[in-house]
This record gives structure tokens, sequence and C-alpha cells, in this order.
């Protein structure tokens, strides 16, 4: 009697050990972006270049119309000409021609920033560390502001004559 | 106002006389840990009796807590148009918080106190005198095996509770509310990071379970050997655990996520 | 010094011990000869108890010294203390069972803790405890299936499971009905002779542990107030042992609660 009491709460140990165990591991892999981590290694390098890459983080989303398609993998500056590098992993079942245009936006109106790419209708592809060389840059609310109020005055100068 | 000045003074040092028994007492356990390899059968009953027993309570309160937070997570994030936004809601809240804190506090209530009465019970009954007499120490025999027990079975738990709790909020967001599935998901992968949230969820639950643990089984060691000084130190162990829990989360969250 | 060194097993001298304000111990001396049962008796709250946790070391005495098989207790590391208790069997008031081990797991426990015996021996020896206190048909029972006297008996059991030199008893007669009583009483003369053990009971029963004394000392106040066999204390002229042996409500241990005068106390305020 006392060998079988001990099987059982042995087999429930084991049990609740192993669920414990599946939960922490699913976490991980189904909550978190540990499945990308690997991914993101395995795919291929592109550059760009901006002259403003306002908010963009590291491991922010890469999309084609929507579709997440990579990560942005480094964020550095180039030294001689003061513009942001943005270094891109792309999926490998991805290919982009290479007339593709790189741009920074914001999802939602106070979202996080993200690069969507368009492709153009080039017959060749981008390869491994080669650079987009169309990009349009952050939009900053600032800058927004302040053309629109040069704009404005402008207008406003150009009403009185 | 002597007599006010003596009491505080005197209550401090019983507090600081205390925490230096708690200490004390920590250290001789975890200096007898390897007292843990021969006496394993010991562990996994305790185990048992420490985590298997809570899974119940554990799993059903994640699911309720995951339910409220995808019900209320939409009535605000809606207002907004943004209840794409309720994975990550429900994810970051449970794994970075209440998953570790919530788990804790039931913990606590559930395996801590009972813990420390039994404890206390085996003081007031003499069988740690008698184990001391038949030359077996009871914190190698009583106290480790709970103590590890313990620990152990935190970060499973509260692995278990965070779990079934985004569960009980993918129910409703996505179940009852007819949030996008995929969105849901998505959203959450791509805002809760491995290392920064999951790794140090995982931490503040290993962590929480090490505090809950040792001040239940202190203070049922500690307890004064009758029936009410038992249940004084039961209900000690649950109001100081939720205490350093809470109050270690502060810290724990400061060190993390402060940047 | 001891008296009869060779033959003693237990030899006290001049011991002191209190506790915050109260002094338990003044001064007290006594030895416990090898084989005998000696019983040491006394009125409640005298620190009897506390004597037997002084012997096992579980406790420091302020001063004096409590010798145990030749070795000083109170200077004994940690270690060579609980080499020592492995010699001590002792039997707590309640019996102090493990509640969660069944009463076969209750007197394997020292075994398993101390031997590397192969299980088959184990079992073998703890039927052999269980059969000598009469509870082997109990062996599967818990803890709180057993009465009050048999608790005591599974406690005997597990004491004597590592073969020791000595059993301390304490109180072991207290609430006990007139039968278990009779068995704990037999049974610890019994065990005592065939097994050769040295035993000590501090007792208030007075009957009952007289019945199977070889020698005892009575205690009062802190001090040795009698001594001798049970023959020679029934003649002894000390007005103490006299009240205590034959249960005088009155008379040196008084009534009385130490009290101010009645009349003041009661005029007083």
């Amino acid at each position: 009697m006392y060998m079988s009491n001990s099987r059982v709460i042995e087999i429930w140990v084991g049990l609740f050990v192993a669920m414990g165990l599946a939960a922490l591991f699913l976490l991980a892999m189904q909550v978190s972006n540990l499945s990308e981590f690997r991914e993101s290694d395995k795919g291929y390098r592109l550059l760009a270049k901006f002259q403003n890459v306002g908010t963009l983080k590291v491991r922010a989303p890469v999309k084609i119309a929507g579709v997440l398609v990579g990560r942005v993998a480094d964020i550095r500056l180039d030294q001689e000409h003061y513009q942001a590098i943005v270094e891109l992993r792309i999926d490998p079942s991805y290919r982009l021609p290479d007339d593709t245009i790189a741009s920074i936006y914001t999802s939602g109106l106070l979202g996080e920033q993200y690069i969507a790419l368009e492709p153009g209708g080039s017959p060749d592809y981008l390869k491994d560390g080669d650079e987009i060389e169309i990009s349009q840059s952050a939009l900053v609310l600032e800058e927004l502001i302040g053309k629109f109020l040069v704009k404005s005055a402008e207008k406003s100068g150009s009403d009185e004559k | 106002m002597l007599k006010g000045l003596h009491r505080l003074g005197q209550l401090t040092l019983a507090a600081f006389a205390k925490l230096g028994r708690a200490h004390l007492f920590l250290l001789q356990a975890l200096a007898a840990s390897w007292e843990l390899v021969p006496r394993f059968p010991l562990l996994i009953r305790q185990m048992y009796v420490v985590g298997v027993l809570s899974i119940l309570l554990i799993a059903l309160s994640g699911l309720f807590v995951g339910m409220v937070l995808g019900l209320q997570g939409y009535n605000v994030l809606s207002d907004f148009g943004a209840e794409e936004s309720l994975g990550v809601m429900v994810a970051a809240s449970l794994v970075r918080e209440l998953g570790p804190v919530v788990t804790a506090l039931l913990f606590s209530g559930r395996a801590g106190s009972a813990l420390t009465a039994e404890i206390g019970l085996m003081k007031a009954t003499e069988q740690l005198s008698g184990m001391e007499m038949m030359a077996v120490d009871p914190v190698r025999y009583v106290i480790v095996p709970r103590l590890y027990a313990g620990i152990l079975s935190m970060p499973l738990l509260a692995g278990l509770f965070t779990y079934i709790g985004i569960y009980g909020g993918y129910f409703v967001g996505v179940g009852l509310l007819g949030v996008d599935e995929g969105s849901f998901w998505s959203q959450m992968q791509a805002t809760i990071d491995f290392r920064e949230d999951i790794l140090n969820s995982v931490i503040k639950s290993l962590v929480f379970g090490i505090i809950v643990t040792w001040i239940a089984v202190f203070e049922g060691y500690d307890a004064v050997p009758t029936a009410e000084g038992v249940s004084r130190a039961t209900t000690r162990s649950v109001v100081y655990s939720a205490f350093a829990v809470l109050g270690s989360d502060f810290i724990l969250t400061a060190l993390m996520f402060g940047d | 010094m001891c008296q009869d060194p060779q033959n003693s097993i237990i030899c006290i001298q001049g011991l002191t011990f209190s506790r915050g304000q109260r002094r338990i111990f003044d001064q007290v001396s006594l030895t416990i000869r090898r084989g005998s049962v000696t019983a040491i008796m006394g009125p409640s709250g005298t620190g009897k108890t506390t004597l037997l946790k002084l012997i096992a070391g579980q406790l420091k005495p302020d001063a004096g010294s409590i010798k145990v098989l030749d070795q000083e207790v109170s200077t004994l590391s940690h270690r060579a203390l609980y080499e020592l208790r492995k010699s001590i069997g002792m039997l707590f008031q309640t019996g102090a069972l493990l509640t969660d081990l069944c009463v076969f797991d209750n007197v394997a426990f020292p075994l398993r803790e101390h031997t590397r015996l192969p299980e088959s021996m184990i079992r073998t020896l703890v039927l052999m405890k269980l059969e000598a206190v009469g509870l082997r048909g109990a062996q599967h029972l818990m803890p709180a299936e057993l009465s009050g006297g048999m608790a005591r008996r599974v406690a005997l059991a597990r004491a004597i499971a590592l073969d020791p030199l000595m059993i301390l008893y304490d109180e072991p007669f207290t609430g006990q009905d007139p039968i278990s009583m009779g068995v704990l009483v037999r049974l610890i003369r019994t065990l005592n002779d065939t097994l050769g053990l040295t035993s000590v009971i501090v007792s208030h029963d007075v009957q009952e542990t007289a019945s199977i004394s070889d020698y005892i000392y009575v205690l009062s106040q802190g001090k040795v107030v009698g001594q001798g066999t049970p023959e020679e204390l029934e003649n002894t002229p000390s007005p103490w042992v006299e009240q205590f042996l034959h249960g005088l409500p009155d008379g040196p241990s008084p009534f009385h609660y130490p009290a101010p005068s009645y009349a003041e106390d009661l005029l007083g305020c």
C-alpha cells in the first residue's frame, strides 16, 4: 500500500513538472519572439540608408503590403555622410527586386515605427549584403508641423500681395 | 513617554533578532542542501504537497484573471480602435506582473500557510525535538525538502498561471468578442521579448518562490509551540509573504524594466 | 567527583540552570547507575523535562557539569552530540510520532536514517521491536489512529530501534488509563532488564514509578530534597519527601502561591 501510494505521488509530480516546463516552453515559443530569433539569423541581409529613422528600433518589423517579411537587425550611423544605416534581415523565402523602395512608417497614429518595402518591377533581385537605393525617411512630427507653419506663413504672405 | 520609547526599542530589537534568526536559518538550510541527494523521495513528496495540490487553484485563477483581462482590455482598447493590441495587453500584464505576483500570493495562501502550520504543529507535538533526539537534524529532514519543493514549484506554477491566463484572454477576446485571431497572436509575439519578458518573469517567480517558502518554513520553525502560537505564525506567514512579494516585485521591476 | 564512576552512565555535578529570572536548578548533583531504572520525581513545574533536555544536550547549563558516557554534553560539537544521541533513546510525553508516517515507518525511521541496512533487514528489526511492545499487528496504522497508550508504545519501539544504551522517559504515565499504565510500567522494567538498558524516568506518578525503580531522586524548587531506594525513601524523615510521596495538600511545598498576607491584600486597595 505504501509503495503504490508513493508511486501515484511520483507520477503526479512528474506530470506537474512536465506541465510546468511545457507551459514555460510554450510561453517562450508561442507568446514571445523567440521563434523569430532563430529565423532572423537565417535570413539574408539588406542595407538601407535613411536621412532620419525617427524612433525606429532594432527588431522592428519589415513589411511588404502589411505582411511581415523580416526584421530590423541593426541601426548604426554612417560617419561620412551622417546618415542612418539600417540593416534588415529578410526571410529567404521572399525575393525582392533591386528597385525596391524602403520607407519608415508608423503603425497607427502613435504606434511603433516599422519599415515598409515597396517592390518595383526590375527583373534583377537583391542579394545578401546589397543596398536598397531608394529610401524614404521617417516622418518626424516636429518637422511636419514646422513645414506646415512655413507653408501657411508663405501662403498668408502671398495673399497679402 | 519613556515607557513608549522602551516599548519601541524592545519591538525594534525583537524584529532585528527575528530577522537575524531567519537569515541564520536560511544559511543553515542552504548549507544542508546536499542532504537532498539521499532524501530525494522526500523532495518528491513535498513537490506533491506544495506543487501538485496547488495546480487546480492556480489554473482556475489564471483562467479567470486572463478572462477578466480580456474583457476589461477589450472595453478600453475598443474605444481607441486598437482591439488588435488585446493580445499584447493580456500577455504583457500576465507575463510581466500578474503571473508571478498573483501566483506567489495564491501560493503563499495555499501552500505557504500549510507549510507553516505543518511545521509549527510538528514543533508543538515535539516531533522536531523527537527527531533531534534520534540524532536526525530536523532542518535537514523537514526543512530542506520543503524549501526546495517550494522554490522549484513556484516558477512552474507561475508558468501554468500565465499560459492558461493568456488562453483565458484569448477565449474572451477572440472567441467571444471577435478580435482577429491573427493579430491577437502576431502583435503579442512582436512585442513580448523572450529575454526581456519571459526570462525576467521566470526570475521573478523564482525569487518569489524563495521568499514565500523561506518565510513559510521559518515562521513554522520559529513558532511558539502551542495551538495559539501556530495559528498566529500561519497568519504572519501569509501577511509577511504578501508584503515581501509586493515589495520585492517593485524592486525587481525597477531593476528589470527600469532602464 | 562522581560516586562510583565505573558504574555510572550519567553523572551530574553542581548543575545550575535558569530560565529568565527563574532559577530552575540550583547546584543539583545526581548519578545514574548503569543497568538501573532511576526515577526523578517531583511536583509539576520543577523542571523535570528540562533536566532530560539538559542531559540530551538540547539545552545548555549555566554552570556545572553533565557527563553522559564520560562525555561532557555541553561542550560537545554538533556532530559529536548527534553521535552521542544515537545511544540515547527518548520517549516524549506525547510520543512525538511523525504524523505523516505509518507505525512501521516511524519505527523504521531511525534505522533508515542512521544505517545502510537492506530493507529486508530493517523489516525484521522493526517487526522485532514492535513485537516487543505488542503492537506488531498495528504496523500499518497511522499515528492519528492510535490511542495515547499505543502511541507511547510505538514511540518506545522507535526509541529502542537503534539499540541504545539508555532510554529517557518523559512522564510516561500521564493521562493513561489503568490498563495501559500497567502495560507501560511492566514494559519499561522488562525492556530494561532484557535489553540491558539504563532507564531514567521523569514522573510525578509516585506509586507506578516507585514500583519499578531501583533508585529515586526527589526534586523540589531546584534542589534534590531526597534520594534512595523506594524503601529507603519511604522511611525518610524529610517532610518534603513525606508530602510528595503521600500527596499531602500542604507542607513544605505550600498550598498557597507566595502572596502578601490575605488581610493586607483584601484591605489594600
